[in-house]
């Protein structure tokens, strides 16, 4: 139980980390926003889990921390792009023209 | 003192009656004789506020037993109070529980809809794992927009969610039905139907079942 719980953190932080890398690599913000949200979405919610296995009697609050992470995450995210589109600032697209 | 007064003061113009009254209101309500299940169906624009309320309720209790993590007495007593007085607080601000479909096939739609929502999740997950470590970097993005045949804004939220968390999709902007997507892996030419079948069709089925 406790080798699972551990390899889950581990693959939680895992997720993280590409998320970070993905940050890095991606060609502009909406790119971005994309890798960071899915990435260290499942990561966190990895790792919950494998606190979960680590000490079952935590599960209930953390349960409650992966609801209110799934619910409240993309919505952060998505305002956060919108935010951008609507102040004008267009996706980087590999068909553009040479516009910039 | 100044904000509070106000509140009351705007609130009397809008209900003609205190915040207060808030929470015996939505108790009264929530005792009183039920809705007829043909009622809810015939007035399906406007939510039946005995639902609304007991949605809040079931939250809020919900909330308080996985934070507790306990069925003691002591805690269970406060715990009701709290439910009931949080409920009542949130009651004014709820509408957006408006758009769930009440019926018993709710819950296993709610089971099917998360469960299919992880898988998508999980999936997303690899793709942009894959994106991120080849060493080309295999994007082509793209805007698209999407149109949603759900209604309510709550089916709105839960798709616009459902999109962002799944692979390859962000939500940009959500506008009546039209919803603007962020596509990472965007095909060249696409047209508006080709698009919503493939971003928001699968969640969508899902997403029906259980809110408008």
């Amino acid at each position: 139980m406790s080798v699972i719980g551990s390899l889950l953190i581990l693959l939680g932080a895992l997720f993280c980390l590409l998320g970070a890398l993905g940050l890095w690599r991606m060609p502009d913000v909406y790119n971005r926003i994309q890798t960071g949200t899915k990435a260290v979405t499942l990561g966190v919610l990895a790792t919950l889990l494998g606190v979960a296995l680590l000490r079952p009697d935590w599960w209930p609050k953390l349960a409650a921390i992966g609801v209110l992470l799934l619910l409240t995450n993309p919505v952060g995210s998505s305002v956060i792009a919108r935010a951008l589109f609507r102040a004008g600032v267009r996706p980087w697209q590999t068909h553009d023209k040479g516009e910039h | 003192m100044k904000p509070r007064s106000q509140g009351k003061h705007l609130s009397k113009k809008k209900h003609g009656r205190l915040p207060q009254s808030g929470e015996g209101e939505s108790e009264l309500e929530g005792d009183s004789e039920h809705p007829a299940p043909d009622s809810l169906q015939s007035s399906r624009d406007q939510l039946p506020a005995t639902a609304t309320g007991l949605t809040l309720l079931l939250i809020a209790a919900a909330l308080w037993l996985l934070l507790t993590g306990t069925l003691d007495t002591q805690e269970l007593v406060v715990g009701a109070l709290v439910t009931v007085v949080v409920g009542a607080l949130a009651y004014a601000r709820s509408g957006i529980f408006g758009g769930v479909r009440w019926s018993f096939v709710l819950p296993g739609a709610l089971l099917v809809y998360l469960w299919v929502f992880s898988v998508a999740l999980v999936r997303s997950n690899i793709d942009v794992a894959r994106r991120v470590l080849s060493p080309d970097l295999p994007i082509r993005p793209g805007v698209v927009k999407v149109r949603t045949g759900l209604t309510s804004p709550l089916g709105r939220l839960l798709l616009a969610n459902s999109i962002t968390l799944t692979p390859g999709t962000l939500t940009v902007d959500v506008e009546d039905d039209l919803l603007t997507i962020h596509w990472i892996d965007c095909p060249p030419d696409i047209d508006m139907e080709a698009a919503t079948a493939a971003i928001a069709g699968e969640f969508e089925g899902h997403l029906r079942r259980f809110v408008r």
